[in-house]
């Protein structure tokens, strides 16, 4: 999030679309409300009606992965009337910015696209440059970004956007005229969104187009404003932070490439440089922090010298995409021998299960760790397999409950939250670090003892004996591995760094993770257990809470702040300041750096810190499928041609081609209705958990299907009935719910139905059905790996007898 | 003086109990005396949060001789106010349930059964294998002759579960044995 859970009472407007709030975050949806309370007008964008729509003002039925059409319908509607703010457009956005002679958008596609590995030259994007080096900036420019984005989305008509989205021309409007309304200094709309927009093969760019409206708005950084993820996992926010993922290490920093060979190098390659005075190009840091995480993993054996151990870190291939997508598809193919899952149940969660289940029987060996027996960890006993066939050998390690331990996690909003250890873990379960901090001294010692490939990168760790949660905070922080001064401030080796302006290139510091840096100092302890409600009545205003627990970065609650001031620091709306300059100083929340109000024109900064150039992007020539996003149907869809484009779906989504990866072609009268997938308030995303718990499972017991009047009358079949659902990859069986929360769709004058169905349900919980993912689709997002879970192609018929549900 | 917010609703029922119940004459001993019968009384209150969505709603979970034996949502934390969903409310009867796995077990190749095995007896095989597997297939060059260190024939899946902490573990373990191959929900 940008913003935070509270601050969602501040919005005029809040606009929910990709996520059922009310129904998958209950309790944050109260701030939801208190926004309703005060007045704001409350819009669901979704395919299906639903809990959160209940509580809207009103509820808008899209076709599932249609979200680009639906919201560049709604830039070109702010670009056409002109509803956008202005000054905060040109003070802050790359609209100005003018675009190289290269960059071309014909028939569907960007410049420089190359059919056979589907992929983009993204030099053909780059911006002008002037004799400085910094971008050329003229707004009446025929290729400024402003002119080009214009352009673009004249295409997405009202008519166009009704056609493929199945939204009424007069529903359109309602949504456009409501949200658009916000484009003013002292109105604020957000937007809320979950993995309804991230889980599509143009997933990054919903969200891109979405940063788009915002910015037009002048709704980013602002009270009440903002993009905000609610994040789906427990500690997803933090974990990501921490980096549990393939393509980077902690603080955001790329994991290092082959042809990287040395630190320099990897430097040189990842930090970016401006030529623009009045940027602060934050990433121009990265260099500290980078050494500062080398330094925290390979402790005294980290020197200038050695290049603080860089050479022991694995190098990727560039271009290759490690995911676990891509896991799965090598293990199929026979070409991973063993390896660890845990907390995670791939095999009912991940999309094309039968492949993903029929993958793990070519392990040698696999070590899960789980608070439960769940369709993974058994997967070797699975229904219809006899397991003296199945070779893989299983070591189940029982995991402890949150309640069973202590640290740290990171809610949606940036909140480091402090839990403590309540009771014992229940028989010999233990936490993960119990497990991974001896496993490793194992591993440390059968080097020591016998040798082997490399040892020095498991020796040289800077890895303790036992775990403890303190003092991982502490090494997360960061520590000082010399003495030093800070302002007469003496620290010595082992102390805490203060924050993270203060971390160094030199190996002088150390920190796991640079945004975490300040959370836990010599001067105030361990930041993450305050529980302090008391702010200033500025701060009130808005529900700020800095003194209850810390945030990154540097307890700055609301992200891109300097963007909600004019530029002398006056706030924009007086009526809820974020931040303020008094003349001397800023009050009211951390701002995005030091530095004053941009008027003062030898140290102010422009409010994008974290951009090179300082401001937003409303073109990205960063994203590999386009600088500016376009709607593309899903890798199935029940359309035959896109109705204004000659490329039907992302000409660079990602996708397996194994025997078990079929997909489905356009318009396949086989498959000709829409499946999307949701979970419930009662079960915890793929139910691994909470149908191991007897009040949930009897709450919502089994596995249903989501279906309109129309087309059960069409199937023939009744409300309650068992029916079969199959798609190219796989047939799943549910009970039929006839609702009218799902209404057919009218596409390009054409009825197209759409059916829903939760993934909550897995075979380990006799009789409540199994996997839905077994119909999803194995086609990914180009920038994130991400699946399309949300929109896939099925047909569905009454079923004679069901097997899976008692 | 100062209140939190669970002071001052504990402060105000008394006070409402003893005002509307004692002041028609009712003897409120008895109530009392129920009262301190509840089975929170005289537990220790431990702050948790829920391990759900990430609201991240702050409990209290209520400890007496080691066992828990209630848990509710903290009306201190500003987020939610003392507030749970469906999930968070079941919190008690997650952590008690006897469908949790209590031992680590094995299931050997091609067997039909799972085995209760001691962890410093699942440890080292699991370190065996790992160590194996890396001594047998770490590439140390690519076909460019790039050093890339880089070991291909494992992989490492999760999870949001973990709490920083753990995070910050199982990352610097995994560079360390050169896993490229790690991901997590995030990604799904």
């Amino acid at each position: 999030m940008t913003n935070h859970w509270i601050d969602i009472k501040n919005a005029d407007v809040v606009f929910l679309m990709g996520s059922n709030a009310a129904e998958h975050h209950p309790v944050g949806f109260k701030w939801v409300m208190k926004a309703k309370d005060r007045g704001a007008k409350l819009i669901h964008v979704d395919p299906k009606f639903s809990r959160t729509s209940a509580r809207c003002d009103f509820h808008v039925p899209l076709r599932s992965g249609t979200d680009i059409a639906f919201l560049g319908g709604m830039i070109n509607y702010i670009l056409e009337k002109e509803l956008y703010y202005k000054e905060y457009v040109l003070n802050n956005t790359n609209a100005a910015f003018v675009v190289g002679k290269d960059y071309s958008f014909e028939n569907g596609l960007f410049s420089g696209y190359n059919a056979k590995t589907r992929t983009y030259d993204r030099s053909k994007w780059a911006f002008e440059k002037g004799l400085d080096g910094a971008p050329l900036m003229d707004l009446a420019h025929e290729r400024s970004v402003f002119n080009l984005m214009k352009k673009h989305y004249s295409r997405y008509t009202l008519k166009n956007v009704a056609d493929v989205t199945g939204v009424s021309e007069k529903d359109l409007l309602r949504v456009y005229d409501t949200f658009c309304a916000t484009g003013k200094p002292n109105k604020a709309g957000t937007i809320l969104y979950a993995l309804g927009w991230t889980q599509h093969t143009v997933g990054v760019q919903n969200i891109r187009a979405s940063a788009i409206i915002q910015l037009l708005l002048g709704n980013i950084g602002v009270a009440g404003g903002g993009i905000n993820a609610l994040r789906g996992e427990p500690n997803v926010q933090g974990s990501t932070d921490h980096a549990l993922l393939y393509h980077i290490l902690p603080g955001y920093n790329a994991l290092p490439l082959a042809p990287w060979q040395t630190l320099q190098d990897y430097m040189k390659a990842n930090t970016p440089v401006t030529h623009l005075k009045n940027s602060a190009n934050w990433w121009s840091n990265r260099p500290k922090y980078v050494t500062s995480l080398l330094k925290g993993w390979y402790g005294d054996a980290a020197t200038p010298e050695n290049d603080y151990c860089y050479d022991l870190l694995p190098k990727g291939e560039p271009g290759a995409d490690y995911s676990y997508m891509y896991v799965m598809d090598k293990i199929y193919h026979g070409q991973i021998t063993g390896g660890f899952i845990f907390g995670v149940n791939p095999l009912n969660s991940f999309p094309n299960t039968n492949k993903m289940r029929k993958a793990l029987d070519n392990l040698d060996w696999l070590v899960c760790s789980e608070l439960h027996h769940s369709e993974t960890t058994d997967n070797w006993q699975r229904p219809g397999e006899d397991p003296k066939t199945k070779k893989t050998e299983v070591f189940l390690l029982p995991s402890a409950h949150r309640i069973e331990k202590a640290g740290t996690i990171s809610n949606s909003g940036r909140w480091l939250l402090w839990f403590d250890k309540a009771v014992e873990p229940g028989g010999e379960a233990r936490n993960f670090a119990d497990m991974f901090v001896p496993l490793i001294n194992r591993i440390r010692k059968l080097y020591e003892t016998e040798g082997g490939v490399l040892p020095e990168a498991v020796l040289k760790l800077n890895w303790p004996e036992k775990f403890d949660p303190e003092e991982w905070a502490r090494r997360i922080n960061g520590q000082f591995w010399k003495d030093t001064t800070i302002n007469g401030k003496l620290y010595k080796r082992g102390q805490l760094v203060p924050a993270f302006g203060h971390l160094k290139d030199d190996g002088s510091t150390s920190s796991l993770n640079w945004l975490y840096c300040g959370s836990y100092t010599e001067e105030d302890g361990n930041k993450s257990q305050r529980r302090d409600p008391s702010q200033t009545p500025m701060q009130a205003k808005i529900g700020l809470f800095p003194k209850w627990s810390w945030c990154w970065p540097v307890n700055r609650r609301i992200l891109y702040n300097r963007a909600s001031v004019d530029v002398n620091g006056r706030p924009l709306n007086p009526d809820l300041p974020v931040i303020a300059w008094d003349g001397s100083k800023w009050v009211g929340d951390v701002p995005d750096g030091p530095w004053p109000p941009q008027a003062d024109k030898e140290k102010g900064k422009l409010p994008f810190i974290m951009n090179t150039d300082g401001y937003a992007q409303l073109y990205g020539p960063g994203r590999l499928d386009g600088p500016f996003p376009e709607h593309y149907e899903p890798a199935e869809t029940p359309l035959a041609s896109h109705p204004f484009s000659k490329q039907l779906s992302s000409p660079c989504y990602k996708f397996h081609s194994s025997d078990m990866d079929q997909l489905a072609k356009a318009a396949d009268p086989k498959y000709p209705i829409v499946l999307t997938t949701y979970s419930m308030t009662e079960h915890w995303c793929g139910g691994g958990e909470t149908r191991n718990v007897p009040n949930l499972l009897e709450a919502e017991p089994q596995l249903y299907i989501e279906m309109s009047h129309e087309l059960a009358k069409e199937k023939g079949i009744k409300n309650g009935d068992g029916v079969i659902i199959e798609s190219a990859r796989g047939r799943v069986e549910a009970i039929a719910m006839v609702t009218i929360r799902i209404r057919p769709f009218t596409v390009m004058g054409k009825t197209i139905h759409l059916v829903g169905m939760p993934f909550a349900y897995g075979w380990t919980t006799p009789k409540c059905g199994d996997s839905t993912n077994r119909l999803t689709v194995t086609a990914y997002d180009p920038n994130t790996t991400i699946p399309e879970a949300k929109a896939c192609c099925v047909n569905i018929r009454k079923a004679d007898r069901l097997t899976e549900i008692a | 003086m100062r209140f939190s917010r669970r002071q001052f609703l504990k402060l105000a029922g008394a006070g409402a109990m003893c005002l509307t119940l004692g002041s028609f004459g009712v003897n409120v001993d008895e109530a009392f005396a129920y009262s301190k019968k509840l089975k929170i009384e005289g537990a220790k209150e431990v702050v948790s949060i829920c391990p759900f969505c990430s609201v991240c709603c702050q409990i209290i979970a209520y400890v007496q001789d080691g066992k828990l034996v209630a848990t509710e949502g903290d009306p201190d934390f500003p987020v939610n106010e003392g507030a749970l969903c469906a999930k968070g409310a079941a919190l008690t009867s997650m952590y008690t349930d006897d469908h949790r796995l209590t031992k680590p077990l094995y299931r050997a190749p091609y067997s039909d059964k799972w085995e209760e095995k001691s962890w410093d007896w699942t440890l080292d095989q699991i370190a065996r294998r790992v160590k194996d597997a890396r001594d047998k297939n770490f590439i140390l060059k690519n076909d460019k002759g790039q050093t890339v260190n880089r070991l291909e024939n494992f992989f490492m899946m999760g999870t949001s579960h973990a709490s920083n902490e753990e995070c910050a573990v199982i990352h610097q373990a995994m560079r360390g044995l050169g896993v490229v191959h790690m991901d997590h929900q995030a990604r799904v």
